[in-house]
């Protein structure tokens, strides 16, 4: 069995050696260098430049302007292309903007021998602009007086949407229940992946080749292809090693201006790689939302009506859009149940940088505000927190009304006797239930649901290649991307699973490259393992039988007898009729059979999808007059099904457990009044160092999802999503103070404490 | 340009460089040693780190005309000769310390560092002397479990 053990990554040995390669280390020698220009002003419209200077400095090839570029809207969402128009992502930006929407919008580019001649040159450029009143909070953006940022969305209001399901309205539940409105905020936090978004681009054979740091190959040739109004089969992606993406790199980034530059200087190679600066301020970031929770509950504690009203602010450009908050809304309907839901949510425009794609896509918004809210509401009905929980979670075979996903499996009850247990909860609520004095502990938690892929609110397909070498190994290709999650390994696993080759034997191809890697939409939504998953089950399955047909005409009897498993051609009682390597070699050189080469390949298009649980524990000590709060005991419980490789497993619940202490204790993206970001880098950006980050405990529940290609479900975003709401709850429970806002810093607490009279003025 | 004299993973060499260039630069663009990584090139996040005469160094804001008559190593150096893995690099992969890799080279180094120093580190510690590593993958806890095995005594504090 090569699927559930723990085997070793096939890229752990060229990592610890730094032989992987990554975009920027395969860059050819002497590559003409790229910098974009940027505005700075965050809402305005360029009227014109001065290029004199800039193009005096020696080592300047040439200088492209928004003026230059090609009146072509496009969209960057890293989705499946709609082919219903209705439900295409938006297109609202070029490949360099004369309307700035944002502090550091693209307006110009640079190509130089060398970056410090373009970054002279960047200095040296005069632009004229016309200014608007920049407004960066969602509530700014929706004051009628303010200039609109996008034509076509009146009152800066990209999308709004809303949902009602169940029996009777909000208001009506409310009669003769026990009712909490609450407002909750989330901030604008960013990936920081360590390795920067980079790419290079060159022109081969009339074509434009894009190297590039992506966690989507596919989706980037056919978005190059629509910014520059080329054909798609004119572009190739290579995507090799990368180093983080966290969602940031679902999203096509500068990959069509890379490709438009190099068409510019005779397709010369010319590599763009941005600071890390750019990258905070210019590509993506977490959306910030006001989420307005409602609920009514019988006195026993039964939800019977739920109510949410949210904004998020989309920042400058649409991105993902309104398709975050979308998934906001669903993940509040799901994981408690009563008679009545409904939710209204709005996509914003403001001018921060835009909102797209990251680890846990709009829940981790929603779980700290609900989960804030359930502890607040526990607290008003006088209910342990936990057993409020339990009364109202979802069932097992819950059906989403909105969607038809159904909760197929669910370990979300042993999950929370699980952490329960770790953190010793009744004994700790009790212990630490009046306390005096400077210095507190308390103990909290937090739940979570979480879908798996994107089925049925966008396509899911996967496709899968296996070919067989003469020496009885295997070549597996797949469009799926490693980016650090262990994709390569765990596809490695069920390759050898699903065809009975031994995983030394498979030879996974870890770089992505459009013109040979089978079509896949890349890593997001935790979809891989899953969808891409059952390609490779699938696809193995037909190599499998391919094999065997082979074997069946060597050994003169019929394939339905032979069996393979370990390398070696079996009959019906086990006995080795064959070694692969042998059927292999003749396969290729044979003299007295057809001479073929065994290859296979399966598209699959995945129509399910079923639901992942988890939840978070955590014991706090909260120091009152200095507002410090440390974390001294952790746990995240998890159920993602059946684990194809539990120690990759639990590394990846330890990094999720990571980024959701950064969202909930220290970091944020700030941004002046003027829309100018604050602390773009990585020294006043708050991201935890080891000093900051608590020992991680990790457990899991392990179901058998009947749709998952192993029983196995989503696991790499969910890790993110509990922690959060847990710390706060626990500062809830240790001092009385409920703090509605992330992240929880010792500036903000003090400010809370003050104002709750545990710290005298 | 400017000559300078610099040991590089053991070989004496004379590499031509520009004055203004940072190691890290010269490491990567004119010796193609691409371990070492940049991910700030302002001495934040600690990808780009490598030994000069033992210590552990930020690559990028260390000028190449410093490292004129010094040692420098990179990930590559700690490798064998027929490609055999360090302790250090053995317990990155057998701890699954790894994942997107982007910090890891920087991280070996400072682990052969606080090996070199010859003393047992704790936990918290290690914590300590790795704070200037930023990794946005595995919340440190499988890269301490891999420096406590080469560098520290069996401890283990909170939760366990």
């Amino acid at each position: 069995m090569a699927v559930g053990k723990s085997v070793g990554r096939v890229d752990a040995y060229e990592k610890v050696t730094g032989r992987a390669l990554y975009t920027e280390d395969m860059a050819p020698q002497g590559a003409l260098v790229a910098r974009v220009v940027r505005a700075t002003i965050a809402n305005g419209r360029v009227k014109g430049f001065d290029l004199a200077a800039a193009l005096g400095v020696p080592g300047v090839v040439k200088i492209v302007t928004c003026f230059d570029v090609p009146e072509i809207d496009f969209p960057t969402a890293g989705h499946p292309w709609s082919t219903d128009t209705g439900h295409q992502d938006i297109a609202d930006r070029r490949l360099l903007n004369r309307r700035v929407r944002v502090y550091g919008d693209d307006i110009a580019a640079i190509i130089a021998e060398d970056m410090v001649a373009a970054s002279r040159a960047a200095r040296l450029i005069r632009v004229e602009y016309e200014e608007y009143p920049p407004f960066t909070a969602i509530e700014q953006a929706l004051d009628e007086h303010v200039t609109r940022l996008h034509d076509f969305a009146p009152g800066n209001v990209l999308k709004a949407t809303e949902y009602r399901f169940g029996e009777g309205t909000f208001e009506a539940a409310c009669e003769g229940s026990v009712v909490l409105t609450k407002d909750y905020r989330v901030q604008t936090v960013q990936h920081c992946h360590l390795e920067l978004p980079v790419s290079f681009a060159y022109m081969e054979k009339g074509r434009v080749v894009v190297v590039s740091s992506t966690q989507i190959p596919h989706i980037v040739r056919r978005v190059v292809g629509q910014a520059l109004g080329i054909p798609w089969g004119k572009v190739r992606v290579i995507k090799p090693y990368i180093g983080g993406g966290f969602g940031n790199k679902q999203d096509v980034l500068y990959e069509p201006l890379n490709a438009f530059l190099t068409m510019r200087v005779g397709g010369r190679p010319v590599r763009l790689e941005l600071t890390r600066e750019e990258t905070m301020a210019s590509t993506r970031v977490r959306h910030a939302m006001n989420l307005t929770i409602a609920s009514a509950a019988r006195p026993d504690g039964k939800l019977v009506g739920r109510k949410l009203v949210g904004y998020s602010n989309q920042g400058g450009y649409a991105s993902h859009g309104h398709a975050i908050i979308s998934n906001t809304a669903s993940g509040f309907r799901h994981l408690y149940e009563s008679q009545v839901i409904e939710a209204r949510v709005s996509t914003v425009y403001t001018n921060i940088a835009a909102g797209g794609a990251m680890r846990g896509y709009g829940i981790p918004q929603i779980i700290f505000a609900l989960e804030s809210h359930m502890d607040d509401l526990a607290l008003r009905l006088h209910m342990d927190p936990l057993a409020l929980r339990r009364m109202n979670a979802m069932r097992p075979g819950y059906r989403d009304p909105g969607t038809g996903i159904t909760a197929l499996s669910s370990g979300l009850m042993a999950c929370l006797d699980k952490g329960e247990r770790h953190i010793r909860w009744a004994e700790k609520r009790k212990a630490y239930a009046n306390q005096t004095g400077d210095v507190r502990r308390g103990v909290g938690m937090a739940m979570f649901s979480y879908k798996t892929g994107v089925h049925p609110i966008s396509l899911e397909m996967a496709s899968c290649r296996m070919l067989l070498n003469e020496d009885g190994s295997m070549q597996l290709q797949v469009g799926a991307t490693e980016i650090g999650q262990g994709a390569d390994t765990v596809l490695t696993q069920m390759a050898a699973e699903s065809t009975g080759i031994p995983m030394e034997q498979v030879h996974i191809v870890s770089v992505q490259d459009t013109d040979v890697s089978p079509f896949d939409f890349g890593a997001y939504a935790s979809r891989q393992t899953y969808v891409t998953g059952m390609a490779v089950k699938r696809t193995g399955a037909i190599f499998r039988q391919k094999i065997l047909s082979y074997a069946a005409k060597m050994l003169d009897c019929p394939a339905e007898k032979l069996s393979l498993a370990d390398g070696r051609v079996l009959d019906a009682d086990g006995n080795v009729l064959l070694p692969l390597e042998a059927l292999a070699t003749e396969a290729v050189y044979s003299l007295k059979h057809a001479a073929t080469h065994i290859t296979a390949e399966a598209s699959y298009q995945c129509e399910d999808n079923t639901f992942s649980f988890g939840c978070c524990f955590a014991e706090i000590e909260v120091d009152i007059p200095v507002g410090k709060l440390r974390v001294v005991d952790i746990i995240n419980v998890h159920d993602s099904g059946v684990l194809i490789n539990p120690k990759l497993a639990e590394a990846q619940v330890h990094g999720g457990m990571s980024m959701g202490l950064g969202y909930g204790l220290s970091e944020q993206l700030l941004y002046s009044e003027k829309g100018m970001p604050l602390n773009d880098n990585l020294l006043d950006y708050k991201l935890p160092t080891a000093m900051d980050t608590p020992e991680l405990t990790v457990s899991f529940v392990e179901t058998v999802d009947p749709t998952g290609p192993f029983g196995n479900k989503a696991l790499g975003e969910p890790p993110a999503i509990p922690v959060a709401p847990a710390v706060r709850n626990a500062l809830l429970h240790a001092t009385g103070v409920a703090v509605d806002s992330l992240p929880l810093t010792p500036q903000k607490l003090v400010e809370h404490f003050m104002d709750a009279g545990l710290i005298d003025p | 340009m400017k000559i300078i004299r610099v040991n590089v993973n053991g070989r004496d060499m004379e590499v031509a460089v520009d004055e203004r260039e940072s190691l890290a630069d010269t490491l990567r663009e004119r010796l193609r040693l691409t371990s070492v990584k940049k991910g700030c090139e302002v001495g934040e996040c600690g990808a780009c780190t490598v030994l000069v005469d033992g210590r552990a160094i930020d690559s990028c804001i260390y000028l190449a005309v410093w490292a004129e008559g010094r040692r420098v190593l990179t990930v590559e150096g700690i490798t064998g000769p027929g490609g055999e893995l360090s302790p250090i690099q053995q317990a990155f992969v057998e701890e699954a310390a790894i994942q997107c890799g982007f910090c890891t080279p920087g991280l070996i180094m400072t682990a052969v560092e606080i090996v070199g120093t010859g003393r047992r580190y704790t936990r918290d510690e290690l914590r300590k002397l790795i704070a200037g590593h930023l990794c946005r993958c595995t919340g440190y806890q499988n890269i301490l479990n891999a420096m406590e095995r080469v560098a520290g005594v069996a401890q283990r504090v909170g939760g366990e």
